[in-house]
């Protein structure tokens, strides 16, 4: 059985001589940061533009519709790792640019144009009845948009949403482009050492996994919380 | 208490009020029939703002809530309304539902409305129902709670979009039975509405409207009883 202990062997190398798992774990610390905070970012910027493009639409401000439409058509059809570059050029000048942060702010950006458009078809599914039973009440139109329309919206949107973190979780891996070690790039960093590339990109891709299926569980946990209001 | 001065709204080309000149006085009841497309609905929408008019002046409480400067969310707390479809909200507890707009506007704390809603639930015996979602009630249920979400904010005025009209028909008597009681506790309303009985028992005013006009207006028992538009006898004709 000498090619078990190969196995081992190749796995063991990958791991633990020169304290390697620390940076399978430094790696996947970066990679969950830029992921968190990216989809905070993107969240953020995606309410905000999806809101202001329903807005534009019921108030016929046609300037502001075209403003989101530039910012959600450029960044759709831009590779993103051309962006990521883009942005990191733009902002390296500074010289102490933190890298981390700056990947964080570009997958956002990224992010946020899908995560708007997801949004925005989230508030047009809700019934404009709601709407207008918001404002009869007194209710201006912001407060209606934050405390009626959008629970609803997002209720709908959920599993999109999910869809659109899954594959922003994947697609940090490119941020090892500006010189982040993300979970990726230590992977490829240990393999360059001990010379064995599979085995650490086996380690990088179960981590992946794990936490997109982390990710998936706690999704299903909220969509259940929020469809209280369907029981019949 | 509510006057319109020369009302017109047009879609387009397509014209729905076409100069309408109304006095609604305080504790008046106001029921508005006529056929459909005659404009009745959009009448009833424009009283507050909910269609913006193409023409004319709404007057309400001595404001022109026309006037762009007049902030319209302060006097929608005073006119109630409600709409064929309820539009409870479905992600919110029948409680939640009623107590919402009150506290978030800062009229009342939680308490005031929590106590608020309780009692109007009581008065509609559907305590039990408080924590219950909307989903989980029958549209007469849900259409009366429409109506007392509406009264939470103490109201001047109601506002009825044919509130019966997506009700089960074994439904329809008890949300008329609780417009009627409003009505008998001196609430101004204005009530669009296919149900003549419901007319003839509770209107102080009947309005026939047809092609965005206020062709004839009665008392119920005239108007009923004595028609004298051609379209109004027609229109009383197919439907008695």
């Amino acid at each position: 059985m000498n090619w078990v202990e190969n196995l081992y062997q190749s796995f063991y190398n990958a791991i633990v001589p020169d304290q390697r798992y620390m940076a399978y774990l430094d790696g996947l610390k970066a990679t969950l940061l830029i992921s968190l905070l990216a989809i905070l970012l993107g969240i953020a910027i995606g309410v905000i533009v999806a809101v202001l493009k329903v807005t534009a639409v019921n108030y016929r401000m046609k300037w502001l519709t075209t403003v989101c439409n530039v910012y959600i058509n450029v960044i759709r059809g831009t590779p993103l790792m051309v962006q990521l570059l883009i942005i990191y050029n733009l902002i390296f000048t500074s010289r102490d640019t933190n890298e981390l942060v700056v990947g964080a702010v570009c997958f956002g950006i990224n992010s946020g144009a899908y995560v708007s458009e997801i949004i925005r078809a989230g508030i047009e599914s809700i019934d404009r009845g709601q709407m207008e039973a918001g404002r009869s009440l007194g209710l201006d139109y912001m407060q209606t948009m934050r405390m009626i329309i959008l629970p609803q919206a997002v209720k709908n949107i959920l599993p999109a949403l999910g869809n659109e973190f899954i594959t922003l979780i994947k697609e940090t891996s490119v941020a090892g482009v500006i010189a982040v070690t993300d979970l990726t790039k230590a992977a490829q960093y240990i393999g360059s050492r001990t010379w064995d590339i599979l085995p650490p990109l086996l380690i990088a891709a179960a981590c992946y996994l794990v936490m997109v299926m982390g990710l998936s569980k706690l999704l299903s946990v909220f969509e259940r919380r929020m469809s209280k209001g369907d029981r019949h | 208490m509510i006057v319109t001065k020369n009302l017109k709204k047009s879609f387009g080309d397509h014209v729905v009020l076409n100069g309408i000149n109304e006095t609604i006085h305080k504790g008046e009841k106001v029921v508005v029939i006529g056929p459909s497309g005659s404009g009745k609905s959009t009448f009833l929408r424009c009283l507050n703002l909910l269609e913006v008019p193409t023409e004319g002046e709404i007057w309400f409480e001595e404001h022109n809530i026309t006037d762009k400067k007049t902030d319209i969310n302060i006097l929608r707390r005073k006119m109630g309304m409600v709409f064929q479809q309820f539009n409870l909200f479905p992600h919110l507890t029948v409680r939640e539902n009623i107590t919402l707009a009150p506290v978030k506007l800062g009229l009342m704390t939680k308490a005031e409305a929590n106590d608020k809603a309780m009692e109007l639930l009581k008065r509609i015996g559907l305590v039990e129902k408080a924590d219950a979602y909307p989903n989980q009630l029958s549209g007469g249920q849900k259409q009366r709670i429409a109506i007392i979400r509406a009264l939470a904010m103490n109201p001047d005025v109601m506002l009825f979009d044919e509130p019966t009209s997506a009700l089960d028909p074994e439904m329809v008597g008890e949300v008329l039975d609780l417009m009627a009681q409003l009505a008998d506790e001196g609430m101004t309303m204005v009530v669009v509405t296919h149900e003549m009985r419901f007319a003839k028992r509770v209107a102080t005013r009947v309005l026939f409207m047809d092609e965005g006009r206020i062709v004839e207006q009665n008392t119920p028992e005239e108007f009923f009883e004595n028609p004298k538009n051609p379209r109004l006898q027609e229109f009383l004709s197919k439907i008695l």
